[in-house]
């Protein structure tokens, strides 16, 4: 009988196929270094990490902005951004330590904070909601009482409340309509699978502008829909918010780093708003996969949801927006009988103390924080978005 | 294995792929562009192009820009490699070290029959946990490690996530393979007085081989898939996953280059499964060399 010894070949190969891997994992793409744990960095700036909701986007142009004009490094501060994925859930990635700030939906944070996350809102950055209901204008849903019979779409994970806020207030129960699940593109819109789609103002309305209408030849036009819009209807959820960890306020150091950012953010947010276009550049340079035409139309659209602001400043949060959204989250009813919240969130949920501090810095410097003159662009899209 | 049945098998691939675009490019003339619904139910896809694109509208848009207005354009074809070529080198990441991880755990639950007992059930049930509940556990702890200053990269939970998925086709294979000698064959080496170890290396891992091999390619599989959905569930940057979400979110007017990023996704796999059959030819020698 033949001995065979687990021999030289086999090692060499296993060898081979581990030295190809390590190879692979030295070529992290730039601008992913971590910052570590340490309180300093090089040029003595303070590293702080900062957890967004989704991808690279026109939604975070403002942060990226602060970033690209080193408004973080006036401030003495080295922001790393961490991008979001489909599973990652900001608030929770800030109450368990690995971010210093997010950004997250009020209510989606609010829901994670009744659950125990300790997070607190530092800065309301978006100060009206984005979500939108688009339908073909031919299917006459110009409000949500025309909901009944029809097909509804919604994302569901915690989207879809103002959808149902909005239904409940028109009277109707979540049985009236044919909820259907939407996907992240709108097909299900043009191809008639759906009525009414859910859809941020920012992102998927743009992609519906962007898609060509067989009918003309041209890109479909805004005459095409009709939009329900819930700040109109008043069952509008505050949405894209900073917040901090609620334990580490309580650090005098975190505090002052916390007003340096929100002054910072604020300030390229600012800096959006005037400089558009640019930002759009900063925004593709980041490595965003969405056309040039489609990021631009979203920081045009993501500057109306912050501008003009109010009298006290940009990231301030309205006391009477804070209890709309509380009031939607606690009383409108989901598919599953759920509703977002079901106790009123502590006063410790919010606290305008660091935002307002931010704002006085930012006008000693002579920052515009209300924008009061504030005028959206007109943006033409492209077919794509490119 | 003969090259005449080597090429065979290149020829049948690539017969797969062309019946594959035939049967795609057919749907598309024969079915409704609605698609077949029975009752409420969808039992056909939507056929029209903004479904189901051609497949040269596909191919043509590898040669596009990616994003228009960038600083540095690159055509879709080029990131689709980039990414490709990153996401295997995780996947193979994870298929290294699901590798060790799944032979180490069959050859301890061959040595002690109580750690197979104790161990085997969880194996099992590792396997119907739902990866999407996995990878931001993974990701979370990942945040928390700092190895000797080197500060856990995201990339590194799609490896771990990926090698989740391989661990557990190799640790059965292998597991089935270190028990199949002949029970006369182990009482042969018991009566030359040879120890655990030598069995081990000179019997059991030889007659592992026929068994281990098809384990491995299950696992490489795995591990590409673990690694793309695991880049989709963290949002890494640099792999196909990424990629194809990326692509998916401007697919409503034109899904022709969301396309093109599953189709890389395609042929990733089929690299790793050829690398497989590298390893394969490397332990040639070992084939039926146990009976």
């Amino acid at each position: 009988m033949k001995r065979p010894r687990f021999g030289r070949t086999a090692l060499a190969a296993i060898g081979a196929a581990a030295a190809v891997v390590l190879a692979a994992c030295s070529t992290t793409p730039a601008g992913q270094q971590a910052s570590g744990g340490a309180t300093t960095a090089a040029g003595g700036l303070q590293p702080v990490t900062l957890q967004l909701q989704w991808f690279t986007q026109g939604q975070f142009a403002g942060y990226l902005a602060a970033i690209d004009q080193g408004y973080y490094r006036e401030k003495g501060l080295d922001v790393r951004i961490k991008e979001g994925g489909v599973d990652i859930v900001p608030q929770t990635v800030l109450a368990q330590g690995q971010a210093d700030y997010a950004i997250a939906w009020v209510p989606k944070a609010l829901a994670s904070r009744e659950q125990g996350a300790a997070i607190t809102d530092v800065a309301q950055i978006f100060q009206r909601s984005g979500t939108r209901q688009v339908a073909f204008a031919d299917k006459g849903i110009t409000q949500p009482g025309q909901f009944a019979g029809k097909k509804i779409g919604n994302w569901g994970f915690g989207n879809e409340f103002e959808l149902f806020a909005g239904m409940t207030k028109a009277g109707l129960k979540p049985s009236d309509v044919t909820l259907v699940q939407q996907q992240f593109d709108m097909q299900a819109l043009l191809s008639g699978e759906i009525d009414a789609a859910q859809a941020m103002s920012y992102n998927e309305y743009a992609q519906v502008l962007e898609a060509q209408n067989p009918a003309t030849g041209q890109l479909y036009q805004p005459s095409d829909f009709t939009v329900v819009d819930w700040n109109t209807d008043g069952t509008a959820m505050l949405q894209d918010a900073i917040w901090a960890s609620t334990d580490k306020l309580s650090d005098p150091a975190y505090q002052d780093r916390t007003v340096r950012f929100v002054a910072a953010s604020i300030k390229g947010w600012a800096y959006c708003r005037d400089n558009v276009a640019a930002c759009r550049d900063i925004v593709v340079k980041a490595g965003s996969k969405l056309g040039a035409s489609h990021q631009l139309w979203q920081v045009n659209e993501v500057n109306k949801l912050i501008w003009p602001s109010p009298a006290a400043g940009a990231g301030t949060i309205d006391p009477a927006a804070w209890a709309q959204t509380v009031n939607v989250a606690r009383t409108a009813v989901n598919a599953d009988g759920q509703t977002v919240l079901t106790k009123d969130p502590d006063p410790e949920a919010y606290s305008n103390d660091y935002v307002t501090k931010a704002i006085d810095m930012l006008k000693g410097e002579g920052v515009d924080v209300v924008g009061t003159s504030y005028q959206p662009e007109t943006v033409t899209l492209n077919p794509g978005g490119n | 294995m003969g090259s005449t049945r080597r090429l065979r098998s290149a020829a049948s691939a690539v017969a797969a792929f062309v019946l594959l675009v035939v049967l795609w490019e057919l749907a598309k003339l024969v079915l409704p562009d609605a698609g077949v619904t029975v009752g409420g139910t969808r039992i056909l896809p939507r056929t029209d192009d903004a479904a189901m694109p051609h497949v040269w509208t596909v191919l043509a848009r590898l040669g596009a820009p990616e994003v228009a207005g960038a600083a540095e354009p690159r055509a879709v074809g080029a990131a689709i490699a980039s990414g490709a070529l990153f996401t295997l080198g995780l996947a193979l990441g994870g298929l290294v070290l699901g590798g060790i991880a799944g032979v180490l755990l069959a050859v301890l639950m061959q040595r002690f029959a109580v750690a197979e007992k104790a161990v085997l059930p969880y194996v099992i049930a590792s396997q119907t946990v739902p990866l999407i509940a996995i990878a931001p556990l993974v990701a979370g702890w990942g945040g928390k490690i700092a190895i000797g200053g080197w500060a856990w990269e995201p990339w590194a939970s799609v490896m771990v996530i990926s090698s989740y998925l391989a661990f557990f086709p190799i640790s059965v294979g292998m597991l089935r393979g270190l028990t199949s000698p002949r029970e006369a064959d182990v009482e042969m080496f018991r009566s030359l007085a040879a120890g655990w170890w030598t069995t081990l290396v000179r019997l059991r891992l030889p007659a592992s081989v026929p068994h281990l091999v098809p384990a491995v390619r299950l696992a490489a599989a795995a591990a590409v898939v673990g690694a793309i959905v695991a880049e989709i569930s963290t949002g890494t940057r640099g792999g196909i996953g990424r990629l194809i979400i990326e692509y998916a979110q401007s697919a409503t007017g034109d899904p022709s280059q969301m396309y093109a990023a599953i189709l890389g996704a395609a042929v990733l796999g089929l690299v790793a499964a050829g690398a497989v059959g590298l390893l394969e030819l490397a332990l040639r020698r070992y084939r039926g060399s146990v009976a």
